[in-house]
């Protein structure tokens, strides 16, 4: 294999895991505080209609990655309340915000564009761009390192620095700061955090709104940066499998990180196998996309081991008094 | 209420400890509560004196961890005056209470537990935004901590990896770092081994010394007579008297208690042993990491008589009785009863062990004695629910399920005498009766008992060691485990010491002395050397 072929499907599975990556590290904020979060998936679709709706009708990308974010933060604050202040299943809040995205983007795009639940087109200054960083054409001519870092690293629209540049400021949030203790303490136990004299209610709300922030630029990724406009469910089961990365990484921001690109490369890797043989074999279009799928089921199931998230997960907290 | 604690940055002003006024550190005047239709505390008045250890006595539903949490600030009280160094204050939240330099070692540890010791100090009280400062300074202020009242711990260990006794003093330094002079510790040696709470009677005396107030909730009067300097004695929600520890007496403390005479001492007559009713032979079990815990044991109990396994927690005693009662599968061994090995191997083996005439209260009642989400005719009835008289086929009887629960509760005399109320909301005493009920009441051979009064009221003691001795004269053989030496001394017709995984030692109830006992619990003396020599040696 020669090294544009390899640096190319690298250059894709960058792409390919920074939704995955974005929603990861939401879903992180969200767990690691004790609220469990299957609804990433209809976050990050509201937010992707949202920004491609507000990008087509104003051409500007900043207010459609606004409203995508917007969309987002407030999904994400009625999730919250659900689960939080009225103290609902957090399975069931999460299940009904991917209900409750997956049918609303459809009607009010179909009511509002009239394409068949499909946005307009964007135009270029509706989404973002792909970003040369500096020297990247003086330096591609240096063998190797120069290629890596013109084609590989450079290249890339923001929102792709953005999802790998949070992978440290998670980190150091969780780890280094009075807000990440309190928040890793409060999905583990957060009685301890109650008679610590610090409010439970108000660390699960930051922690939620976090996520929301994170799901909207993950959706605005697909809509606005990937792609040109907003089409059906056009995430595609990534909030699902952002979730199976966070249990896989065992919620930690550096694993997390690794598992999304292993998932993005074999993204890469079935979009590189369409149109070629393996060994004669003509393998099937389908087979070869439900790959990435099918690895996350056995990864889950059985190479993990004992993924053992935090304890206070999925239990909303009650003040004894 | 689901809202914000009170999360004020500054604390009240607090009266420097020196030019206090008053010689009380706390003061409660007239405390009222009431939780609907229970009055949990009626006029209450206590004073607790500066740099004492003042001991808080009384059954369970008593009233005394409300009126603690009245004073931490997680109650307020419907009436009365608080008054902290003399001076009223009107304690909002456990916060307002800290600030106040009031702490609680909480009975259930609120401790997160994959987080380091560090990390769990610093919780709550952080410098700044950033961790690192406020680490620093913990660490400091630990090892200073550990100097001034020997009370070391190792900053970056994981609370999950150490024991419990280590967990408490975490707890206790946790109270000490947020600067309280006063601590309440609410029943702090009910989840510990006899010499961890040596070891925590030792710094609690080390605290006192050097001026701290001590105030500690308990129901177990042996503490009680052993370190405090006064105790309060509280009953059906009022304070029924505050005494001067060395004026007083266990028996008259418990009469207060109870409010009737109460036999400390186990009443029973001598055994009368028959046949070998149970039998273990070079049994060996391993835990579910794979180390082996019981190693090579061997033991008979005899018809008649109550043989008690004395030896400190985690020497394999838990390990022994989840054996025998066929919940835990052998490595090797053989377990009989009236002669007939057992087959205890597999999911059912408890099944099959209490089909054979084995009846089992497990140790921790609550996880695996009862389900404490169920009514309690249910769990009056489980594991033995196939019975015929309760149903036919596959369709319960829940009539006469519900009868007979109502029968072992006039029987048991368990209160509240509910059979639909649901078990969590029983007493732990009256949990433990549900169980002992149960058990009892299938009429086995054998009746293997772990830590029967663990977290019960001493009423509710001296029950439950009536109705284990009626079992023995009805001529059962029992099998009682217990960390509480002065149970097994008091029940067990026979003792047997357990080490490390083996039996070290047979003792004679009735001649061996808490010391020689000690001395086998400690696995320093076997039964071949000879005790009296080995006990001279240390002193216990």
């Amino acid at each position: 294999m020669d090294l544009a072929l390899i640096l190319s499907t690298l250059d894709a599975t960058l792409r390919l895991s920074t939704p995955l990556l974005l929603a990861c590290l939401a879903g992180l904020y969200s767990e690691r505080a004790g609220v469990f979060d299957i609804g990433l998936e209809g976050k990050m679709l509201a937010a992707a209609f949202g920004a491609a709706a507000v990008a087509a009708v104003t051409g500007n990308v900043w207010l459609g990655l606004l409203a995508g974010i917007g969309v987002s933060v407030t999904t994400a604050a009625l999730q919250g309340a659900a689960a939080i202040t009225l103290k609902g299943n957090q399975l069931i809040a999460g299940v009904a915000i991917n209900m409750l995205a997956a049918g609303l983007t459809t009607f009010l795009g179909i009511q509002w564009f009239a394409q068949g639940g499909r946005t307009p087109q964007l135009t270029p200054g509706g989404r973002f761009q792909n970003l040369t960083l500096p020297f990247a054409n003086e330096l591609s001519g240096i063998p190797i390192l120069g290629p890596i870092y013109a084609d590989l690293i450079s290249g890339h629209n923001l929102l792709v620095y953005i999802a790998f540049l949070a992978v440290p400021i998670t980190w150091f949030v969780l780890y280094r700061t009075r807000f990440g203790l309190r928040l890793r303490a409060v999905g583990e136990n957060p009685k301890a955090v109650d008679t610590a004299g610090i409010s439970v209610t108000r660390l699960r709300y930051q922690a939620v709104l976090i996520t929301g922030l994170l799901c909207g630029l993950a959706g605005a990724f697909f809509s606005i940066a990937q792609g040109s406009g907003f089409g059906n469910n056009m995430t595609a089961g990534k909030g699902f499998i952002a979730l199976a990365a966070l249990i896989f990484a065992k919620w930690k921001p550096v694993p997390a990180m690794l598992t999304c690109l292993l998932f993005g490369f074999l993204d890469a890797l079935q979009i590189r196998l369409q149109n070629t043989d393996i060994l004669g074999v003509q393998i099937p279009v389908q087979a070869i996309q439900a790959l990435p799928y099918v690895l996350t089921v056995v990864l889950l199931a059985g190479f993990i081991g004992k993924a053992v998230g935090p304890k206070a997960g999925g239990v909303p907290y009650t003040k004894e008094r | 209420m689901a809202s914000d604690t009170h999360m004020g940055n500054s604390p009240a002003q607090r009266p420097s400890g020196a030019a206090a006024a008053s010689e009380f550190a706390i003061e409660l005047i007239k405390i009222n509560k009431s939780f609907g239709p229970v009055h949990a505390n009626k006029d209450i008045d206590l004073a607790i004196r500066r740099g004492s250890v003042h001991g808080i006595v009384g059954e369970n539903g008593a009233g005394k961890s409300t009126l603690m949490s009245i004073l931490y600030g997680f109650y307020t009280a419907d009436s009365g005056e608080i008054r902290v160094d003399g001076t009223t204050h009107a304690i909002t939240d456990s916060r307002h209470a800290l600030a106040l330099g009031i702490g609680m070692v909480h009975q259930h540890f609120m401790l997160v537990d994959n987080f380091s010791i560090l990390e769990n100090v610093v919780l709550g009280v952080e410098d700044n935004a950033l961790l690192g400062p406020s680490l620093t300074r913990a660490r400091k202020e630990l090892v200073r901590l550990a100097k001034e009242y020997r009370l070391d711990v190792d900053p970056d260990a994981i609370i999950e990896d150490v024991s419990v006794g280590t967990q408490q003093r975490v707890e206790i330094l946790k109270a000490l770092y947020r600067g309280a002079d006063v601590l309440i510790l609410d029943e702090p040696t009910g989840v510990l081994t006899p010499s961890e709470a040596d070891d925590l009677f030792r710094v609690l005396k080390e605290l006192r010394d050097q001026g701290k107030t001590i105030i500690l909730i308990t129901h177990k009067l042996r503490e009680i007579m052993a370190i405090t300097d006064y105790v309060s004695v509280m009953r059906q929600g009022e304070m029924v008297a505050t005494l001067k520890t060395s004026e007083t007496d266990p028996g008259a403390i418990a009469e207060l208690m109870v409010g009737r005479r109460v036999l400390l001492e186990v009443d029973k007559g001598p055994a009368t042993p028959g046949e070998v009713f149970l039998s273990v032979e070079n049994l060996v079990v391993k835990d579910d990491l794979g180390i082996t815990r019981v190693k090579d044991v061997s033991f008979t109990v005899r018809s008649g008589e109550i043989v008690g396994i004395a030896g400190v927690a985690g020497n394999g005693q838990s390990e022994l009785l989840e054996s025998v009662s066929g919940m835990r599968d052998q490595s090797s061994g053989v377990v009989s009863l009236k002669g007939k090995p057992l087959s205890l191997e597999g999911d059912d083996g408890a099944h099959r062990a209490r089909e054979a005439g084995l009846a089992h209260v497990p140790e921790d009642r609550q996880r695996m004695g009862l389900v404490t989400a169920f009514e309690e005719w249910e769990n009056a009835i489980l594991g033995y629910q196939d019975d015929p008289a309760y149903g036919k086929g596959w369709i319960l009887d829940i009539d006469a399920a519900r009868a007979k629960a109502r029968e072992r509760i006039a029987q048991f005399d368990i209160r509240p005498a509910n059979e639909r109320l649901k078990t969590a909301n029983f007493s732990g005493g009256n949990q433990q009766k549900i169980v002992l009920a149960r058990e009892m009441s299938s009429n086995p051979d054998v009746l293997i008992v772990g830590q029967p009064t663990r977290g019960v009221d001493i009423g509710a003691i001296e029950f439950i060691h009536n109705q284990i001795i009626k079992m023995r004269d009805a001529g059962k053989a029992i099998l009682l485990v217990s960390v509480e030496l002065d149970e097994i001394r008091s029940l067990a017709d026979r003792i047997l010491v357990m080490f490390d995984g083996h039996i070290v030692g047979e003792a004679d109830p009735a001649t061996a002395t808490e010391g020689e006992l000690g001395l086998m619990m400690a696995g320093i003396s076997e039964k071949t050397a000879p005790a009296p020599k080995a006990a001279e040696g240390k002193t216990k």
